[in-house]
């Protein structure tokens, strides 16, 4: 297990340069100069010599990567443009609050949901599975800052019981951690429901009822074990559509984080930012599919024995 | 089969079903105010009245004014136009692409296959919304970015999906059976394969422009979309949202128009499911 | 003595489909019952109607009485037919590969029956299941307990299935097609397995197979099933040396043999019909080599024939068409 999980982490290697490539490479998709991309209008030429040279801007494409690649690795994210400071501070101050608010969010999408699945799949046609479905429906076809603001409209606003935005205490966070995680419940109860029923009907579990076993535990301790598997790696998958919600989210509630950091940076054209903060979403969703398949091979020894 | 080859009486079919039927009743009414926004209603969208401005719903303005006095009813009309065509024409560019994509990489595999299957793979672990964030970064706000943005966001799925129903269908009998006539690989390619792969494709292609829309409306959120003073749903949240406690009706009735839409797209498009027959084939490829 | 178990006039249904229609049947302690018929026929559903899990495939016994040990479990509520689920009744099914938990390890599959029936400790469970996997000749018990499902051969796979089925000490075991899915040397092991189980421990066994051969070689009686109907039921000697029944013949002539193909009934085209379009009259009259007119006019009834047998055909007798 700890050999595969060295390999698997071994294999994001030539993913995160792929990416990083793609990401290099969006200062100079844009229009403009690059130089001009980096600076602050009307910057002094000796300010503009100093760009070129940190970037190796007057070398050749690869060597310019591979200078800024090297920077990357070391912590050197560039300077800010608008902020004038380094980017590594900045992203150091909004990937706290990201990390709290995505991960609540996915540890509440993962218990609602795997819930509401497994109570849709018992009931299944009946009408606690309609009620849920038809609630899956209606909460994932809401945009998500739509109902961010409805929210915080109905219970900021009007009753009063959080505060309308910002990133102090924990109850700021009640409203956009259900924001998000909406969504990824939505999502969650979607597939729990359809991999239980499609467990249900195995070979297997019919030999559990033919041993005598209840049909709760049977649901409860074998059908839903199965079940959880495709559920982890689709929602290990699915991380990187949190910290997406995170983004719009986190504007919508003007909370500080990555999402807000890359909002405000596009509409300055502050690229060493927009740069550095796709980077760390970009990882998140590596480590999030990394984090999947290492949690597959520890629920399924199949999977494991295939790997051996 | 058979179904799938003739879609029309799908349709048709579809709207058989009472959920089906009121879902696709209220697609055909969105549709029908966006083509006929200006004979449907007596004001325009973009003149402004100030002395008219935040009114509440009445028999005048039946969901009220915005800032500048604008009908809301009306905007919410022209903004279908918009929010509508750019979805659908935008998930049109990437079902086609998707297709010929995902088609050619199923049927002729090898290292074009791999290559294909890998950098969809990538994108497709990416949210949509970071993808139209970049596009839209690098090719600037307006029409054209999100066009560009929400085809290139929905590519990935339809290449997995066309290349997974090839894949399946490149194995079956009358495939085997045309190759043995001797049939050409265009010929297999375009008079067998994509015909019976289209449905699934079509349909979930439907219920992506649901998405698109939602991703459209974020855009738009974002003061990255239509540009004013063309009212789409998106742009007009975004006005919306610095108002939200002054007036919400503002941001409470485009968001609206989007969720519902999106539900019935949903539920007409789970009714064409059952019609067709094709819910095992629709299932996302792991 | 009342007969251990005992189907009478069982009817079941899925939706609104009649699949099996007035079957009747008897198995007594220490015999060996064979149900045979082609896929389709009815056989797989007649193992789980007996088993009292015909709710698992939406299925519904309509009319009839299934009988186990004086018992009507039609009559029954789902908590008493649980608690003859695994203790008094043990089930094996098809496909050995697929029949138990990939993700549960082997011991704790066979350890949870007597756990639940016999109350044991988890420590005398254990004991126990490594006692009866010896006693199925499985090499390195102790070992095999701790693998999981993946990683034993089909045939191993099958004993296991056969330990957890006895682990509740049964009286009845049904076995639905145990030998389909196996390579041929280990089919004839599964096979001697489950006779020396009714020959030592005096269980019943009611084995569900497409294999005539394998009827001939344990048996003592054979019930033959054809699209929903019984067609034949007799002691298994003399349905060999003399077929009542037309479809019996065709079956007893698709003995596997060294020279001969399998699969396909002899000088009988055509399959099972569904039970969408079932023919009226006997079921079996398109297909048969004897027809005559009554055959598609009435259904003929099931009635007493030879020693201790029954027979539904209009024309029934052996004879060369």
């Amino acid at each position: 297990m700890l050999a595969y999980a060295i390999r698997r982490s071994l294999m994001l290697v030539p993913v995160f340069l792929a990416v990083s490539v793609i990401i290099f490479l969006i200062l100079h998709f844009i229009p403009g100069d690059p130089i001009d991309n980096l600076l602050k209008v009307g910057s002094s030429p000796t300010a503009r010599a100093e760009i070129e040279a940190r970037y190796g801007l007057d070398k050749p494409l690869p060597v310019q990567y591979l200078i800024w690649l090297g920077n990357v690795l070391t912590g050197d994210l560039g300077t800010a443009i608008v902020a004038r400071r380094p980017v590594i501070d900045l992203i150091g101050q909004a990937l706290p609050h990201s990390l709290a608010l995505g991960g609540l969010a996915l540890a509440f999408s993962s218990i609602v949901g795997i819930t509401l699945g497994v109570i849709a799949a018992l009931n299944r046609d009946r009408w606690p599975d309609r009620a849920i479905m038809g609630g899956v429906l209606v909460g994932s076809t809401m945009p998500s800052f739509w109902l961010g603001l409805m929210m915080m409209l109905a219970f900021s606003v009007w009753l009063g019981w959080f505060p309308v935005s910002g990133a102090r205490g924990w109850s700021s966070l009640v409203l956009p951690v259900l924001t998000i995680g909406l969504g990824g419940t939505a999502l969650v109860t979607r597939i729990t429901r359809v991999s239980m029923i499609e467990v249900a009907q195995k070979d297997f579990v019919t030999l559990l009822h033919a041993k005598g076993l209840s049909p709760l535990r049977i649901q409860l301790r074998h059908v839903l074990r199965h079940a959880l598997i495709p559920v982890v790696t689709i929602l290990a998958l699915r991380i990187g559509w949190i910290l997406g919600g995170a983004v719009t989210v986190e504007v919508v509630f003007a909370r500080p984080g990555l999402g807000t950091l890359l909002i405000k940076a596009l509409a300055q054209h502050d690229y060493p930012v927009v740069q550095a903060s796709l980077l760390m979403l970009a990882m998140a969703v590596m480590i999030g599919t990394l984090l999947g398949d290492l949690l597959q091979a520890a629920m399924d020894p199949r999977v494991r024995a295939a790997l051996a | 089969m058979t179904a799938a080859a003739r879609p029309a009486p799908a349709v048709l079919r579809a709207f058989r079903r009472p959920v089906g039927a009121l879902a696709g009743a209220w697609l055909l009414l969105v549709i029908a105010a966006a083509i006929f926004a200006p004979l449907l209603s007596p004001y325009e969208y973009d003149i402004q009245t100030l002395k008219e401005a935040y009114q509440p719903p009445s028999a005048a303005h039946w969901l009220g004014t915005d800032e500048f006095g604008r009908d809301l009813l009306t905007r919410l009309m022209y903004g279908a136009r918009t929010s509508l065509s750019v979805s659908a024409i935008a998930i049109l560019i990437s079902v086609l692409c998707g297709m010929t994509l995902g088609a050619a990489a199923g049927y002729f595999g090898g290292r074009f296959d791999r290559l294909v299957t890998v950098v969809v793979d990538l994108t497709w672990s990416f949210p949509e919304i970071l993808i139209a964030l970049i596009l839209v970064a690098i090719i600037g706000p307006g029409t054209t970015g999100v066009l560009v943005a929400i085809s290139v966001a929905y590519l990935a799925q339809f290449t997995r999906l066309t290349r997974a129903q090839i894949m399946t269908l490149k194995g079956e009998t009358f495939i085997e059976a045309a190759r043995s006539l001797g049939a050409g690989s265009g010929h297999i390619l375009f008079r067998h394969l994509l015909p019976n792969a289209l449905a699934p494709v079509l349909v979930s292609a439907m219920l992506a422009t649901g998405d698109a829309i939602i991703l459209e409306a974020t855009l738009g959120f974002f003061g990255l979309g239509a540009q004013p003073p063309t009212p789409s749903w998106g742009s007009m949240m975004s006005a919306g949202s610095a108002l939200l406690f002054k007036s919400p009706g503002i941001i409470l009735f485009p968001g609206l128009a989007v969720a519902i839409t999106v539900i019935a797209i949903n539920l007409f498009g789970d009714a064409l499911i059952a019609a067709l027959d094709i819910r095992s084939r629709m299932r996302p490829p792991q | 003595m009342s007969p251990l178990l005992e189907l009478q006039g069982v009817s079941v249904a899925i939706a609104h489909a009649q699949l099996l229609d007035g079957i009747s049947l008897r198995l007594d302690r220490g015999q060996i019952l064979g149900l045979v018929g082609e896929s389709g026929s009815g056989k797989s559903l007649t193992a789980m109607a007996a088993m009292g899990l015909l709710p698992l495939i939406g299925g519904r016994v309509t009319t009839g009485a299934i009988r186990f040990d004086g018992q009507d479990m039609v009559q029954m509520t789902e908590a008493q037919r649980r608690a003859l689920r695994g203790r008094r009744i043990g089930f094996i099914t098809q496909n050995p590969m697929t029949a138990l938990d990939p993700v549960q390890r082997i011991g704790a599959q066979i350890d949870v029956v007597s756990r639940l029936h016999l109350g044991l400790s988890s420590a005398a469970a254990r004991a126990r299941t490594l006692e009866l996997m010896t006693q199925l000749r499985i090499p390195e018990a102790g070992a095999v307990a701790e693998a999981w499902p993946h990683q034993l051969s089909g045939g191993m796979k099958q004993r296991i299935v056969i330990a957890m089925a006895l682990a509740g000490e049964p009286d009845l075991i049904i076995a639905d097609e145990p030998t389909t899915a196996l390579d041929v040397t280990v089919q004839a092991q599964i096979i001697q397995i489950l006779a020396a189980l009714v020959r030592d421990r005096g269980l019943a066994l009611l084995l569900i197979t497409h294999d005539m051969g394998v009827v001939a070689q344990v048996c003592d009686r054979v019930a033959v099933l054809y699209a929903g109907r019984l067609a034949e039921e007799r002691p298994v000697d003399p349905i060999f040396a003399a077929p009542a029944h037309p479809y019996t013949r065709a079956l007893t002539l698709c003995i596997p043999r060294d020279d001969t193909a399998r699969g396909a009934l002899h000088g009988i085209p055509g399959a099972v019909p569904t039970a969408l379009n079932y023919p009226s009259g006997c079921r079996f009259h398109p297909r048969c080599p004897k027809a005559v007119s009554a055959c598609s006019a009435t259904q003929p009834a099931l009635v007493a024939y030879g020693e201790d047998g029954r027979v539904a055909c209009h024309l029934p007798g052996p004879g060369a068409p």
